[in-house]
C-alpha cells in the first residue's frame, strides 16, 4: 500500500493545481489511482444563521501522499476547515470528499486519556479499528518505536513530558491506519527545541508511511519547513488567498537560505493580509 | 538504553535515509530524559507515615478520654448519666466477648451492604438517565438535590406506615438516603468530562456505545467515586436512624437497636458502647474501602500528590 501511494504522490504533485480537476489525462492509470486524498469544493461555513461566514468558498485538493500546510492568522477558520475535513462538523454549503475511510486527527493538545498508559492510548485506537486483542499490544509497541518512545509504553500520561505526549498522540493517530492525517497546530504548545525535533520526526514518519497530511499552523517557518505546499488563508471570511509549491529537498533547516527567503516572502504576504483588518 | 538506540540508529542511517539518524535519536532521548513529567517525591516510609497520620488522632483521643475522666471524677453529671471511661470500657469488652457486639455489627453491616448495593444500581441508573435526558435532568434534578439535603430519618414514619416494622421499611430509608448522592455524583462526574475526550472518541471511530464505555465512564470515574463515598456515608447514617426507630424482635439486633436497648435500660455505658461501635464501623469502611480506591484512581491519573 505504501509504495502505491508513494508513486501516486509523484504523479499528483507534478501538475495538480487548486481549481483544476486531478490530472487524469496525464497517466494511463485507472481513475481510482489519482483520486485526490482530500477534495474540498466550494465549502462555506456559518456558525450562526445570518452571522458572518467563518469560511467562504474554499476549494482545496490534496494529492495522495502530499504534505500541505494551511497557514493563517488566528480566526481565519483553518481549524474549522480541518474539523470539516475530519467529518466532525458538516459544512453549511459545498462538498467535501476524503478517500480515507476515516481521517486521523491530531489536536493542539495531546488529548490523551489520563486513565490509560501511553500504550493503552494507542491500543484504544487499534481496538476502535477492530484489531484483535493479541495483535494490539505488539502493534502499539511497534508504533511507539516509530515515534522513538521505546520503553515508555507503560507510563501514565502525567509521567510524560509535553513532547512525549504529543508523540504518543502521533502514534495513536498512526494507529488509525488512515492514509490521511489532519494536524491542528499539534506542536504550538511545545518549546522550540522539542518542536524542531518533532518536525524531523514528523517528516521522517511522513516519508516512511506515505501519508497525505494537512497541517494547520500559524507559524510561517514551520509551514515552510514541513510542507510541499503552503496554502495561505485570509480572515473574515476565511478563504484561500494564495499558495506556494515548495521544492526544497529534505532535510530542510531554518538556516538554509532557500527556506529563509521563502519564509520571508510568505510572511510579508501574511502581514499584508492581516493589515487589511486594522482599519 | 541510549547507546543501544544510537547504535541501531547508526546502522539504519546508512541503509535508509528515512530512519532517524543516530544524532537525532540521541537528541530525542536527551530531551525525554531532561523533560520528563513531574517527579513525585518517593512515598514516605512506614514509620514516618505512622508519625504523620496515625499518631495525631491517637494522641487526641487520649486527651479526650483524659478530659472525660476528669469530668467523671468531678461529677459534672451523676454517674448513671456520665459513667467513667473504665465503666464504659468494661461494658464494651463484655459485649465484645459475649458476641453481642459482633452480632450487632454483622446485622447492621450486612443490611448496610445490601442497601448500598441496591442504591448503587438505582443511583447509577438514575444518574445515567439524568445525563442522557436533558428533560429528565431539568425535571428530576432539583428534587434529587433536595432529597440529598433532607435528613432521611424524616422518611422513617412514612416507611413504617407503608411497610410496617420490616426490613423493607429499613431499606426504603437507606435507599432514599444514598441514591441521590450516588446519582448526583455520577452526573457531576459526567458533566465534567472534557468535550475534547468525546471528540477523541469520535475521531478514533468509536461507536456511541464504545465512547460511553471507553471514554465517558472512565473519565467520569473520580466524580462517581466521590458520589459513592458520600452515598455510603448517607446509607450508614440512614440505616442507624431506621434501626433506632424500627425496633422489633423479627428485625434482629443491629447497632441501632443496641443503642435503643441502652436507652430503654437507661444504661449509659451501653449507649456509649453502641455509639463507639457505629463510629468505628463507619470509619473502617471509609479507611479500608473508599479512601484507598479513590487514592488509587487519582494517583494513576496524576490528579493528586501523595
Amino acid at each position: 500500500m505504501t509504495s502505491t501511494i508513494r508513486s501516486q504522490q509523484e504523479v499528483g504533485m507534478s501538475t495538480r493545481s487548486l481549481t483544476e480537476a486531478p490530472p487524469l489525462e496525464q497517466a494511463p492509470r485507472p481513475a481510482e489511482a489519482v483520486r485526490p486524498a482530500v477534495q474540498v469544493d466550494g465549502v462555506s461555513q456559518l456558525f450562526q444563521r445570518g452571522g458572518p461566514p467563518v469560511l467562504q468558498g474554499v476549494d482545496l485538493t490534496v494529492a495522495p501522499g502530499e504534505f500541505v500546510c494551511l497557514l493563517g492568522a488566528s480566526g481565519c477558520g483553518k481549524s474549522t476547515l480541518l474539523n470539516l475535513i475530519a467529518g466532525l462538523v458538516q459544512p453549511t454549503a459545498g462538498h467535501i470528499e476524503v478517500t480515507a475511510r476515516r481521517p486521523a486527527l491530531m489536536f493542539q493538545e495531546p488529548a490523551l486519556l489520563p486513565w490509560l498508559t501511553a500504550a493503552g492510548n494507542v491500543e484504544l485506537a487499534l481496538r476502535a479499528r477492530g484489531v484483535g486483542r493479541g495483535e494490539r499490544r505488539q502493534e502499539a509497541l511497534r508504533l511507539l518505536h516509530l515515534v522513538n518512545l521505546d520503553g515508555h509504553g507503560g507510563k501514565r500520561v502525567h509521567e510524560l513530558s509535553g513532547g512525549m505526549r504529543q508523540r504518543v498522540a502521533l502514534a495513536r493517530a498512526l494507529a488509525q491506519d488512515s492514509s490521511v492525517l489532519l494536524m491542528d497546530e499539534p506542536f504550538a504548545a511545545l518549546d522550540a527545541i522539542t518542536r524542531d525535533v518533532l518536525h524531523q520526526e514528523l517528516t521522517r514518519v511522513w516519508g516512511e508511511q506515505g501519508l497525505s497530511i494537512v497541517f494547520v499552523t500559524h507559524n510561517v517557518r514551520e509551514a515552510v519547513q514541513l510542507g510541499q505546499r503552503v496554502v495561505l488563508m485570509g480572515s473574515r471570511p476565511g478563504r484561500i488567498v494564495r499558495e506556494w509549491q515548495i521544492d526544497i529537498s529534505h532535510p530542510r533547516t531554518i538556516e538554509s537560505p532557500a527556506v529563509g527567503a521563502l519564509a520571508a516572502e510568505i510572511t510579508s504576504e501574511l502581514h499584508q493580509e492581516i493589515s487589511r483588518h486594522g482599519h | 538504553m541510549v547507546t543501544d538506540l544510537s547504535s541501531r540508529g547508526m546502522r539504519a542511517d546508512a541503509a535508509d535515509p528515512n530512519v532517524a539518524s543516530a544524532a537525532d535519536r540521541a537528541v530525542v532521548a536527551g530531551l525525554d530524559a531532561l523533560d520528563a513529567g513531574p517527579q513525585l517525591p518517593p512515598r514516605p516510609g512506614l514509620g514516618r507515615r505512622f508519625v504523620r497520620s496515625v499518631l495525631p488522632p491517637i494522641v487526641f483521643l487520649a486527651l479526650l478520654v483524659g478530659v472525660w475522666q476528669l469530668a467523671y471524677v468531678a461529677e459534672v453529671k451523676p454517674p448513671y448519666a456520665l459513667p467513667g471511661p473504665a465503666d464504659v470500657a468494661e461494658t464494651f469488652w463484655t459485649n465484645v466477648l459475649s458476641g453481642r457486639a459482633s452480632e450487632a455489627i454483622w446485622t447492621s453491616l450486612s443490611r448496610g451492604a445490601i442497601g448500598f448495593a441496591m442504591s448503587l444500581v438505582l443511583g447509577t441508573l438514575l444518574g445515567l438517565a439524568m445525563w442522557a435526558s436533558r428533560w429528565l435532568r431539568a425535571a428530576v434534578g432539583p428534587i434529587v438535590s433536595g432529597l440529598q439535603s433532607l435528613p432521611s430519618v424524616a422518611w422513617v414514619p412514612a416507611a413504617i406506615i407503608w411497610f410496617q416494622l420490616s426490613d423493607a421499611a429499613i431499606y426504603t430509608v437507606v435507599l432514599l438516603g444514598a441514591v441521590p448522592s450516588i446519582a448526583n455524583g455520577l452526573l457531576g462526574g459526567l458533566k465534567q468530562v472534557p468535550p475534547l475526550f468525546d471528540r477523541v472518541g469520535r475521531v478514533l471511530g468509536l461507536s456511541a456505545a464504545g465512547r460511553i464505555r471507553h471514554v465517558l465512564l472512565p473519565a467520569a470515574l473520580p466524580g462517581y467515586l466521590g458520589g459513592l463515598r458520600q452515598g455510603w456515608a448517607f446509607a450508614w447514617r440512614s440505616l442507624m436512624a431506621a434501626e433506632l426507630i424500627t425496633y422489633s424482635p423479627a428485625l434482629g439486633q443491629g447497632l441501632g437497636q443496641l443503642l435503643n436497648v441502652g436507652r430503654e435500660l437507661s444504661q449509659m455505658s451501653l449507649v456509649i458502647t453502641s455509639i463507639t461501635l457505629i463510629l468505628v464501623v463507619g470509619v473502617a469502611i471509609e479507611l479500608l474501602l473508599f479512601a484507598p480506591l479513590e487514592r488509587r484512581v487519582l494517583t494513576r491519573r496524576g490528579l493528586t500528590m501523595r
